[in-house]
């Protein structure tokens, strides 16, 4: 019986751009300098570019994956692409630009480890950039690479890179989340400096390229580690005559590890027990990792259902009938306050009713709206729910996963908000 | 698809996430079914499923949506599969569809019964009031899918809305439906072709004959490899080779095409696809109608 690891992980990049900062050109160049785009994939490029009457390779094209994308040449929808090099898998969650950025760029950036964020250096820090680097911290993103691109259009010039780099330091200044490793890479997607491979025309530029960059990430880097978390997601109960009496409770480990022995207590109803077996399929481990998917038994036999959470005797979440969180709006249809729609926190679902707009907050740093009566589609503000039943939930900031919810609809089921808890 | 000896155990995490999903499922829907087509990507689902729930069986039954021009080794393994696990297995035939009158036979040089599949899908679906249906497509697939949910809804008509979906934020997945509604689960979204082979070698995982190189009498045309089949047309000239060949994908007879290959175990099949230069879907007959062929079939209610 050993501890049951998450060995290398899968290194999941959101990325940030104004149209034409050359996103898609930027996912592209590292598609194609990994050697990650197959020959029929690259052929259809080569004909549609051609057929378009280009004269360079468009890979936006290997990206945009529905019709109307192509023919209108944006991106609507967050896409997924993945590549790999010998040390690590990656998947860039490519979110559009301009549409909606602000609900893509929350969605895309909730399940990234890290962010990239695009400037046009010939444009410099634009609002759009602010917007950007909001978002990024309000979702705690721990590690960005702010990737100053089209090099090859400003002579490869230290002098423009310096002035970004400085322009945005001094936003830097007014982030609520100072933990934020942020690295300057001067690139050109267009023509491949910096971005898989080193260039050779900015020799004042010392650091690494940005693949070399993302290569070299730790998870240290890049998660925040809390304490553990086990929201139960599923009883097991095979009533077969070899496992009788087993009753196991299904789950995902958040935050920490948990281990036999422990002494646990149950949530809503904080009954004590201890953990008596871990199980992965059909081997027992001592230990379960954060991020594992594991079958846990208790030594005692109490009930417990899904919805209810495990956690270590002494290492309690807030347990609340309300709560205040910044949430992002997403829904076409206004929140107003009153409104009642789900909360859905984790795996637990409860019926909430919208008590309080405190203020907007405007996503480009400029401060706050008060006297708010209604949300429209990507707003981002400050709001206190009240519950018709309590949940168990950290701080966003003490724990990204227990702190964090959706909103649901009552009348469409649709996913009309995240949020995330004060 | 790209450069050397990747290490693979991040496969953990992968088998971890889906392994998450099927229990999201099981949990959220009153009536799951797994899709389930004798490919390797839906026995890895089975897999997974097997792995969510253990020590107890897997709480929903598979269905295959039988065209009738299957690979005859294909068939063989499912029904091996099935009893040696004691799994449920539903199947619904593409040829009751047509006698029925509900789809027409396609005919002509490339002529499949590939598309047909959905109306009995689709038929199926509303039988048994399935409200969650689990497939093994993969975003990386192909560029229409590689912008599909994990938990996608379908109408009352089985169709995608593919500008109109809803968003899916950290690990939550909203499984709320209205009645006729269903949701399309796709555990294995985050996964790569050459994920599923490491899976497949790593866990020892048995898979149909046809997925290693063997003998078999094919024809060329278009560039592709063609199995010579009663199901597939086959022009007078188009010559009939025997060949060593093997299948990277697999649907029925009609709109699969094999590759060369001396790959004749599961180490050298991973080795080839590492070293791949063409996409797996490069193979598909189905796929190569047009520029947006899965776009315009996934609206539709294909898998």
């Amino acid at each position: 019986m050993g501890g049951l690891k998450i060995k290398m992980e899968v290194l999941k990049i959101a990325t940030a751009g104004s149209v034409d900062d050359g996103k898609s050109t930027l996912i592209g160049r590292i598609l194609y300098d990994t050697k990650s785009l197959t020959t029929d994939k690259l052929e259809a490029i080569e004909k549609t570019s051609k057929q378009k009457g280009y004269d360079y390779l468009d890979f936006s094209l290997a990206t945009d994956g529905l019709v109307a994308e192509r023919e209108q040449g944006i991106t609507i929808d967050v896409a997924h692409i993945y590549f790999s090099t010998a040390k690590k898998s990656y998947i860039i969650a490519d979110t559009p630009g301009h549409v909606e950025y602000t609900r893509n760029m929350v969605t895309g950036a909730s399940t990234s480890q890290a962010s990239v964020i695009l400037i046009d250096a010939r444009k410099g820090v634009i609002e759009q950039t602010n917007r950007h680097f909001f978002i990024n911290n309000l979702l705690r993103i721990k590690d960005i690479v702010v990737a100053i691109n089209k090099m090859d259009l400003v002579d490869y010039s230290e002098d423009i890179y310096n002035k970004i780099k400085t322009d945005f330091e001094s936003l830097m200044s007014k982030r609520d989340y100072k933990d934020q490793k942020i690295t300057f890479i001067p690139v050109s997607a267009l023509k491949g400096d910096n971005v898989v491979n080193r260039s050779e025309r900015m020799s004042w530029y010392t650091g690494q390229s940005l693949l070399e960059h993302l290569e070299t990430l730790d998870k240290k880097d890049i998660y925040n580690v809390g304490t553990p978390r086990f929201p139960v997601q599923y009883v097991i109960r095979p009533k077969t005559e070899e496992f009788h009496d087993f009753r196991g409770y299904a789950g995902k480990v958040y935050g920490g590890e948990l281990s036999v022995g422990d002494n646990i207590l149950v949530l809503p109803s904080q009954t004590k027990s201890k953990i008596k077996e871990i199980y992965f399929y059909d081997q027992k481990y001592q230990t379960a990792s954060r991020r594992s998917s594991v079958t846990i038994t208790l030594e005692n036999d109490i009930n417990v259902s899904r919805g209810d959470m495990i956690v270590k005797e002494g290492d309690v979440p807030k347990i609340d009938k309300q709560f205040t969180a910044n949430i992002c709006w997403m829904d076409a249809t206004q929140l107003t306050t009153s409104g009642k729609y789900i909360v859905q926190h984790g795996v637990n679902k409860v019926l909430a009713k919208v008590d309080k707009i405190h203020h907007k907050i405007n996503p480009d740093y400029s401060g706050i709206e008060t006297n708010v009566t209604g949300l429209n589609v990507n707003d981002i503000a400050q709001v206190t729910f009240k519950l018709n039943k309590p949940i168990f939930y950290d701080q966003f900031k003490n724990h990204r996963t227990n702190g964090s919810f959706i909103l649901i609809d009552t009348q469409s089921n649709n996913t009309v908000g995240a949020g995330f808890i004060q | 698809m790209n450069i050397m000896n990747k290490d693979t155990s991040h496969i953990n995490s992968l088998e971890n996430e889906a392994i998450y999903i099927m229990r999201e499922v099981a949990a959220q829907f009153d009536k799951p079914v797994l899709l389930f087509s004798g490919g390797k990507d839906s026995i890895t689902l089975v897999r997974l499923a097997v792995k969510a729930f253990y020590p107890a069986k897997m709480p929903f039954p598979l269905m295959h949506i039988d065209t009738g021009h299957n690979f005859p080794e294909t068939i063989e393994f499912r029904d091996k599969l099935v009893k040696e696990l004691g799994l449920e297995l539903i199947i619904r035939k593409v040829q009751d569809s047509i006698d029925e009158g509900k789809v027409k036979e396609e005919s002509g040089k490339y002529s499949s019964r590939n598309a047909l599949q959905t109306t009995t899908l689709l038929d199926a679906i509303e039988e048994f009031k399935f409200d969650a249906c689990i497939g093994g497509a993969r975003r990386d697939e192909e560029k229409a899918r590689a912008k599909e949910r994990i938990f996608s809804v379908r109408d009352d008509f089985g169709q995608w809305d593919e500008k109109n979906q809803r968003p899916e934020l950290f690990d939550m997945l909203n499984g709320d439906i209205e009645h006729g509604q269903n949701v399309r689960v796709f555990p294995i979204s985050n996964w790569t072709e050459l994920d599923v082979w490491s899976y497949i070698e790593k866990e020892d995982i048995e898979i149909p004959s046809i997925y290693f190189a063997h003998k078999r009498k094919v024809f060329l045309r278009d560039g592709l490899i063609w199995s010579h089949s009663e199901f597939v047309y086959q022009e007078e000239d188009e010559e009939v080779l025997e060949r060593m060949v093997r299948f990277r994908t697999v649907g029925d007879m009609s709109c699969t095409a094999a590759v060369f290959s001396e790959a004749a175990d599961i180490a050298s099949v991973v080795s080839e696809i590492r070293d791949s230069t063409i996409s797996e879907r490069g193979a598909r007959i189905d796929d190569k109608r047009s520029e947006a062929a899965m776009e315009k079939r996934k609206q539709q209610g294909y898998f």
